[in-house]
């Protein structure tokens, strides 16, 4: 279908930033020099979400995927408007469960690898119940 | 340029929003109960093929719930409010203009798009918002509204053959998708509507099609009649609205969770309901200049018998405010004057009208304007609320208890908008 054509990127602007979010310092002696320079500052939604209604955040349950350093309670953001390539790491749903693994395909098959040596490749056979839910775009965890 | 119209709806929202979380679900039965888990508001089509019927008491559909294993959700509108959002955002990007219609449609205008390539651009539609947002839609389009109502239904009634997606375009689409239709599934058409269209053997939107403009207006209650004939015709008549961002009343209406006896308890569901009217109000930048409130009670023995009879009081205040403060301080009196000992009461409700911008706030010569540190107390009142949680501060007349709050015992997580309570991936 020539979809296409009617939209390219992904990412048009879902998010919403206004010319008035710019801080400054309304100083009441002389006008502050730097106002001219003032950023907006930096914003994580700003940088971690690329599209806004589509991305989503869930929390890592278990060490599936500790070599790609995704710990057990960790928080993923996961973006479903982007194209599941190989290679990525993607949240799919296997039998109705949610999973996190790295997705693979190749030219005749697909499979999902955990990032552990405790558990072993899946197969996704063609008839198999299973769909990918979203794209893993960062990883959150805490240190302290 | 031709003039197009969408609805875009999505398909069983509340049950949809529940799945996309819990994937199990998919191809199975689910249903979400209303407010205080009393009726059925939204089943997914393998619940609608086991008969369980829309608006229908959840007691009633019990055992055949319980003989299906068919999933019951406790409503979660914290989520169904944040997907909503998603689904509209997505719409808003995918066409120039965007009227929300509810909490589940939306009208969109796809005037200028090229005939031909309509039906492309509606699927694509379709697949963006679901691939975005993981809701299921189903498009509709037509020349105008009334019509691309019909084309949505349709397209919901039958998913396979039309993959969700119909566009009425030529005069010859037109008529088989009016032919489909009966009266009483038009839109705007009730069911008081259908039963006089019955009378005078209209019994297809086409046949109400076929009908003059002068008949409409003589016998369908003048220009509204005469406008659904034309949409039906597919001559536009009913324009995008604008969104209605200033509502002109708040309202804030919930059932009991169980039956309330007490006037205290009473007086501080009514103070709950004012703080959270308040807060929408002050979110708008508004102040209201009147408050009405009712109360319901029921005192039929049987819980299933149900004949509530309602009291309602007015007061107009002297001049128009939004501090929760001043507000519960008008209001308790009228609930004292309308509270009768031993009713057995099971509902309540405020409403704020004559809803001003705070700025045009007219003093009379006797009221002191609301002063800088009342401003101040409920900027921080609200800011911390939506910081930290409905409720986190409040005034003490609303109590610290809530034994009336709203039943929600089947209610999932709120995924979307709070932090500890997100999907579990392993």
């Amino acid at each position: 279908m020539e979809i296409e054509q009617f939209f390219s990127a992904g990412y048009q602007g879902s998010k919403s930033f206004k010319q008035l979010d710019v801080p400054n310092a309304n100083a009441t002696g002389f006008g502050a020099p730097t106002d001219d320079y003032m950023d907006k500052g930096i914003d994580l939604n700003e940088q971690l979400i690329r599209n806004k209604p589509a991305t989503f955040f869930m929390r890592v349950q278990g060490n599936s995927m500790v070599n790609a350093s995704i710990h057990d309670g960790d928080i993923v953001i996961v973006d479903r408007s982007i194209k599941p390539q190989s290679g990525k790491v993607i949240i799919a749903v296997v039998d109705g469960e949610m999973l996190i693994r790295r997705f693979e395909k190749t030219i005749n098959k697909v499979r999902l690898i955990p990032e552990t040596p405790k558990l072993s490749p899946m197969e996704i056979s063609e008839y198999a119940d299973f769909s990918i839910w979203g794209v893993v775009t960062y990883v959150i965890k805490q240190f302290s | 340029m031709i003039f197009m119209k969408a609805i875009v709806d999505c398909n069983s929202f509340y049950a949809s929003c529940e799945r996309l979380f819990k994937p199990a679900l998919n191809g199975k039965p689910v249903v979400v109960l209303s407010n205080n888990d009393g009726c059925i508001v939204s089943r997914t089509d393998e619940a609608k093929a086991l008969g369980i019927q829309m608006a229908g008491p959840y007691y009633q559909n019990k055992a055949e719930i319980l003989k299906n294993n068919v999933a019951v959700f406790s409503s979660n509108y914290h989520l169904y409010g944040d997907m909503s959002k998603r689904v509209m955002d997505t719409l808003r990007l995918l066409a120039p203009e965007v009227e929300v219609y509810s909490v589940d449609e939306s009208f969109l205008d796809l005037s200028g798009i090229d005939g031909n390539k309509l039906h492309d651009y509606a699927m694509f539609v379709k697949q963006t918002t679901e691939l975005w947002t993981g809701i299921p839609v189903s498009v509709g389009v037509a020349p105008s509204k009334v019509l691309s109502k019909v084309a949505n239904r349709l397209a919901k009634k039958d998913k396979l053959g039309s993959k969700g997606v119909i566009v009425l375009q030529t005069p010859q689409q037109q008529m088989e998708a009016l032919q489909k239709t009966a009266v009483e599934d038009i839109w705007g058409v009730g069911s008081a509507g259908s039963k006089t269209l019955r009378m005078f053997n209209i019994n297809t939107a086409w046949d109400l099609r076929n009908m003059s403009e002068a008949w409409a207006g003589k016998n369908l209650g003048g220009v509204v009649g005469v406008r659904l004939v034309k949409e039906l015709n597919g001559i536009p008549c009913i324009e995008m609205k604008d969104p209605l961002s200033k509502k002109k009343m708040i309202a804030t209406t919930r059932m009991f969770g169980r039956a309330v006896f007490e006037l205290k308890e009473l007086k501080e569901a009514v103070a709950t309901y004012i703080a959270r009217a308040a807060e929408k109000l002050r979110r708008q930048s508004g102040a209201a200049g009147a408050v009405s409130i009712f109360l319901v009670s029921n005192n039929n023995q049987s819980q299933y018998q149900y004949a509530p009879s309602s009291r309602s009081a007015y007061v107009a205040l002297p001049s128009a405010t939004y501090l929760t403060n001043v507000l519960i301080a008008y209001v308790m009196p009228l609930v004292e004057a309308l509270y009768q000992k031993g009713s057995k009461y099971i509902k309540a409700g405020i409403i704020l009208t004559d809803i001003v911008p705070c700025a045009m706030v007219q003093y009379n010569l006797f009221e002191k304007p609301e002063s800088a540190a009342s401003q101040k107390l409920m900027h921080i009142v609200d800011n911390v609320n939506f910081g930290m949680g409905t409720d986190m501060l409040k005034f003490a007349t609303a109590g610290t208890k809530k034994n009336w709050k709203m039943r929600q015992e089947l209610r999932s997580n709120r995924f979307t908008t709070k932090w500890d309570e997100l999907c579990w991936v392993k």
